[in-house]
Parts: C-alpha cells; structure tokens; sequence
C-alpha cells in the first residue's frame, strides 16, 4: 500500500457522511447565504436584550454605583461573578484550536472555529465588566500602566494589574488566531461569489487575497503551529490569574494554593458546556449531521466529564482544607457555603456542576445530543453559581463579627448581567452568517484525500 | 519575473496526480512551480522541498523581546519611584514573572503573525493573474513558468497527468 492511499484512509471514520471536498464547501457556505425567520428571531431578540444592557449601564452611569446593591462590605457582586464566568467561557476555544491541535486530537476539526469565535466574543463581554464595576468608566484608562499626574507607576504586585495584562492578551491573542485561520475560509467564500460583486470584493480584502499557494500553505501551517504553541500556557495562564485576583487576598474561602489548577478546570468545563450548548442548535438549524456527529459530541461529552470531576476533587479539596486548617473563620465560610445565608447558591453550585455530570459517565448520555443539551445548560447555570458562592458568600462572611453583611443584586445589576447574554449572542449571531462558522479548509485535512484510479487501484492490492 | 517567460497553469482532481506532476516537472528542470491545494497538504510540500520556515524566528525574536521587555518595564517602574508598599522588596521578580510571562506570550503572536504575513507574501489583492476558483473548494493546481522554448516540456509533463483545465498565460506572473 502506498504511503498516499494509507493517509487516504485518515479520517475516513471521523466524517463517514462527507463525500468530497466540494461538498464541504456547499454544506458551509450556504449558512452564509440569506438568513431565515428563526435567526431574524434570534438576532431581534438579542438586539432588544443589548439595548437592555446600553439602558441599564447608562442608567447606572447617570445616576452612580448606588442602584447596585453593592455596599460594604460585599463590594464584588454579580460583575465580577458574571466577569468570571465569561473569561471562563472563553477557555475552551482556544483548549480546543490550540491545545487539541497539538494533541493531534482529530475530532476538533469540526468545532474548533465555533468555538474560537465563541472565545473572542465571551472575551469582548467579560471585558464590559471591569468597566462596568469602575463605576466611573470614563476612568477606564487607568487600568493600563502609565505614570499618572504624580508620576507614579500601577503597582505590579497587584493581581488586578495583572489581570489587566492576562486578559489583554488573551483577547489579541485569540482574536489573531481566529483571523489566522479564517483567510483561507473567507477565500472559499469569495471564490464562490459572483466575481466584481459587493460580496466578492468584501472577502477578497478580508481574505487578505489569499490564493492557497503551496508558500502560504507552508508558513500558514508553522505559524499555526507556533501560535498553539505560545496559546496553550496562555489559556492556563490566564484564568490562573483570574483565579489569584481571589487568592492572593487573604479572605477565608480565597487564600488557597489550589485556586489556579481549580479555576482553570472549571473554565474548561464550562466553555465545553458552552461549546455543546451553541454547536447542537447550529447543528439542527443548518443540517451539519455529517459535520457535528455523535463522535464529536461524544468527545466532547467526555472533556467535560474529565473536567467536571476535577472540579468536584477541588471542592471537596477545599472543604477537606478548611477543616484541616482548624481555622474557625475558614471553617466558617465553607459551612456558609451550603448552610449559610446562600445556602441555595452553594446547592445550585454542587448540584449543576457535581451531580448532573455524573450522568456522563454513561455512553446512551454522551450518545443523546438532546440530553447533553440539556447537560450543558445545567452546566453553565451552575459555573455561573460557583463563582457567585466563591465571591459572595466569602465577602459576607469575613473575620470580624461587626463587618458581616448580605448583599442582593438589584434590578441594574441583573439586567446588566442579562444583557451581556444577549450582547455575546449579538455578535455570535452576526459571525455566523458572515464567516465560515465551520473550518472548510481544516476540515479536508481528516477527509479522505481524492486519488484517480490508478492510485485507487495500487492502495487496493 | 522574466518578460519572456510564460506561465501554465493545470489544474487536478487528485492529489496523486498533482504530486506527480511536481515531481515530473522537478525531475525535468522546472523550478518555477507554485502549486495550490484547497488545505494544508504536506505531500505538495514534500514533492516542492520543503524545510523549515523562517516564521519560527520571528516567534523566538518575538517571544524573547516581549520576557525582556516585561521584566524591565516592572523593573524601571519600581525603581522610577521606589515605594515600599506592603512590606515588600522595592522589586518582587516573582510578580513581574506574571507579566514578563504575558509579554512574552503577546510579543511573539505579534511578531508570528507580522513573519506569518511577510512570509506568504499577503495583502496581495491584484486579481488579474490567472487562477482557479476551484481550488478553495477541492482541486489541486500546479502553476509553472518556463522560457518560450520550454513550455512546450512543461505543458506535455501536464497533460500526461490528466488536467481538469489547462491554461496558459503570457505573463507568467502568477506565483505565489
């Protein structure tokens, strides 16, 4: 057998229902195509939830922090809950294109651009909060470090400060990776439209006038490689530091060591869940059967299931911790956890991300593209919850008696939160119909490379 | 390129076809070939003698500029002004590795994606040279240049490998 038709072979199990090459094409260029009642729907309803989001921030701007419920001695709410869980959405784009790339992993193809663009776009929304909990955000420059009137410098020892410079980067990061890998794509879709067109002229200059010579092909794939490369510690690295904005202060239910590895598995498990949550209506609406099979939901299934047990290790790590410590204020704040005043937040918490994963574990689950829908929704309510818990019922609860509180988010701060669904769902739904949501070219290389018939002839013998 | 020179350019169903062809016209002394494929297909890239991309230094120069301009950047801040804050040393390197760390990290994407782009020779945006649509969507092409006594080799080498099209062009100005 030649060593052409053995590399023939590749993939011919990963999409079983994809014919050829061309067919691809067809398959995913037609979602850029006119946009149905279902999407006009969509995008109508996450318009007016944007407009939700402009009015209440305004509104908030306008009148001052006070119409949220934060106060002393709560004075992270559901901004920096809702910060978290967007940057930890983000994570599993980049696992997906980067670090399943090196890993070779040959079922990423069909999700990996999905996914990235749901990176970006969950990086462009956590990136309101900070703004939104300044307050004051036509302040925001002060986050980037430059001397101010006094000639001082931001003080780097502060996680926020380098919190700023993680989630910077991230974003250019991602966003280039994204823009990388879509050139070729966006030249599929101008080859496809009418030359001297509006559509065709558009994607020529966003395509960059890529022509798929064998010297771009050749740089574009070291440079893909390079690029994973440097955005696999990037993605640990960044909700590491997210995770040390807790843990480098000293409040009972922060300070521990086991933050990074637990906040980085936690943002996996949600950005999967997210990933299955955004792949399986997509999949219904434009007929990607052949493309998104039970293989791939399967594979997916099981990330989850990996990181979700870590997760459910970490908890009970931490409780096994604040009893060891035989600190009463430790001990404290994780009985608050789930027999304090958010007791509900903590059993949301345990219950979506401990107990519904378990069912994972069966293959008819991971198998049922209905049931991991439902799965992940649970799995995204409860992220949200954990890192609500964490914030929450840790500030309410500190060392001294006199300075415990509550804290109720108020009607600005759940429309806020509300609205940056609908702000991500806004641009989602706009990348969707105006690039390739697939990997075209990507995707051809686990199909079944076209050979004539002689070679069809010499790989049978 | 050589105004004498002209261009043919044959496109292919099969990716066998298309290697042989490289290989045919390498082994005949053509070596103004650029060939096109649909994706990343390392077989072209072996057939045309591949090595090593010059990208992968941008990425280190990159990545090193970035450590270094991370650590003196914390660095100089801390001693423009020296403040105790905290009770810690004027500079904590533990922290700054954070940042040097993330530098690193955006310096050498930046400087990956400037080599990546210098490198395939894109913003290219003329359209006029000949070139073949289907390409994106699944063919393979094989573009060669080759002086005017010549391009008669080059065009039986072609045709003995079964083209879907053929086509010439006078100006030979369509590599890539």
């Amino acid at each position: 057998m030649s060593s052409l038709a053995v590399e023939s072979e590749r993939g011919a199990q990963t999409h079983p229902d994809i014919q050829s090459y061309g067919e691809v094409n067809v398959d995913i260029l037609k979602m850029l195509s006119r946009p149905g009642k279902l999407w006009w729907f969509l995008f109508g309803l996450a318009t007016a939830g944007v407009g939700l989001l402009a009015f209440s921030w305004g509104n908030q701007l306008i009148t001052g922090i006070g119409l949220t419920g934060l106060n002393s001695p709560v004075g992270w709410g559901v901004y920096i809950t809702t910060f978290v869980f967007w940057v930890g959405i983000a994570h599993s784009g980049t696992l997906i294109s980067a670090i399943l790339y090196l890993f070779r992993a040959k079922w990423r193809q069909s999700i990996y651009r999905a996914a990235e663009a749901m990176t970006v776009f969950a990086v462009m929304t956590a990136g309101l909060f900070p703004l939104i909990h300044l307050g004051r955000a036509w302040h925001a420059y002060w986050l980037f470090p430059y001397p101010n009137e006094r000639l001082l410098w931001p003080n780097f020892r502060s996680p926020l400060v380098w919190d700023v410079f993680a989630v910077t980067t991230y974003f250019t990061v991602s966003s280039l990776f994204l823009l990388l890998g879509l050139l070729p794509d966006i030249a599929a879709a101008r080859d496809q439209a009418k030359p001297g067109s509006l559509r065709h002229r558009i994607y020529q200059l966003t395509s960059f006038g890529w022509r798929g010579t064998d010297r771009q092909w050749h740089h574009f794939g070291k440079a893909y490689l390079y690029m994973a490369a440097l955005a696999t510690p990037l993605v640990l690295s960044v909700h590491s530091v997210v995770s040390w904005d807790f843990a480098m202060a000293i409040v009972p239910g922060w300070h521990a060591t086991i933050f990074a590895p637990y906040f980085v598995a936690g943002a996996i498990f949600s950005g999967v869940a997210m990933v299955i949550t955004l792949t399986v209506p997509i999949r219904k609406a434009f007929g990607l059967e052949a493309y998104l099979t039970t293989k791939h939901f399967d594979a997916m299934a099981k990330l989850c299931l990996v990181t979700g047990t870590i997760v459910l290790y970490a908890y009970l790590t931490e409780f096994f911790m604040a009893w060891y410590s035989g600190e009463a204020p430790e001990r404290q704040a994780f009985w608050n956890r789930f027999f304090g005043p958010y007791w509900w937040a903590g059993w949301i918490m345990l219950t979506c991300n401990g107990m519904i994963p378990i069912l994972l574990w069966f293959k008819r689950v991971r198998h049922s593209i209905a049931a991991l829908f439902v799965i992940s929704i649970f799995i995204n309510i409860g992220m949200w919850f954990e890192r609500f818990v964490i914030i929450v019922t840790s500030l309410s609860h500190e060392f001294m008696p006199f300075a415990w509180g509550t804290y109720r988010p108020s009607v600005t701060e759940m429309g806020i939160v509300i609205g940056s669904f609908a702000w991500f769902a806004f641009w989602f739904l706009l990348f969707i119909r105006i690039f390739p949501p697939v990997a075209i070219s990507e995707l051809k290389e686990v199909l079944p490379a076209p050979l004539s018939r002689s070679a069809r002839e010499e790989a049978a013998r | 390129m050589n105004n004498n020179r002209q261009g043919l350019m044959a496109s292919f169903d099969y990716l066998d076809s298309t290697v042989e062809s490289i290989k045919a016209l390498r082994g005949n002394g053509f070596d103004e070939i650029t060939a096109f494929a649909p994706f990343a297909e390392h077989k072209l890239e072996q057939a045309l003698g591949y090595g090593t991309s010059p990208v992968r230094l941008f990425t280190l120069v990159g990545g090193l500029t970035g450590a270094a301009t991370g650590f003196a950047f914390t660095i100089f801040t801390a001693m423009d002004w020296p403040l105790v804050t905290g009770g810690k040393p004027i500079l904590s390197i533990p922290a700054y590795v954070v940042i040097a760390f993330e530098m690193m990290i955006l310096f050498g994407v930046l400087a990956t994606v400037i080599g990546v782009f210098w490198n395939m020779r894109i913003p290219d945006l003329k359209t006029s040279v000949v070139y073949d649509p289907e390409v994106t969507a699944g063919r393979f092409a094989v573009y060669v240049t080759a002086p005017d006594d010549r391009l008669g080799a080059a065009r039986v080498i072609l045709e003995s490998n079964n083209p879907v099209k053929l086509e010439q062009d006078t100006d030979g100005e369509a590599h890539g």
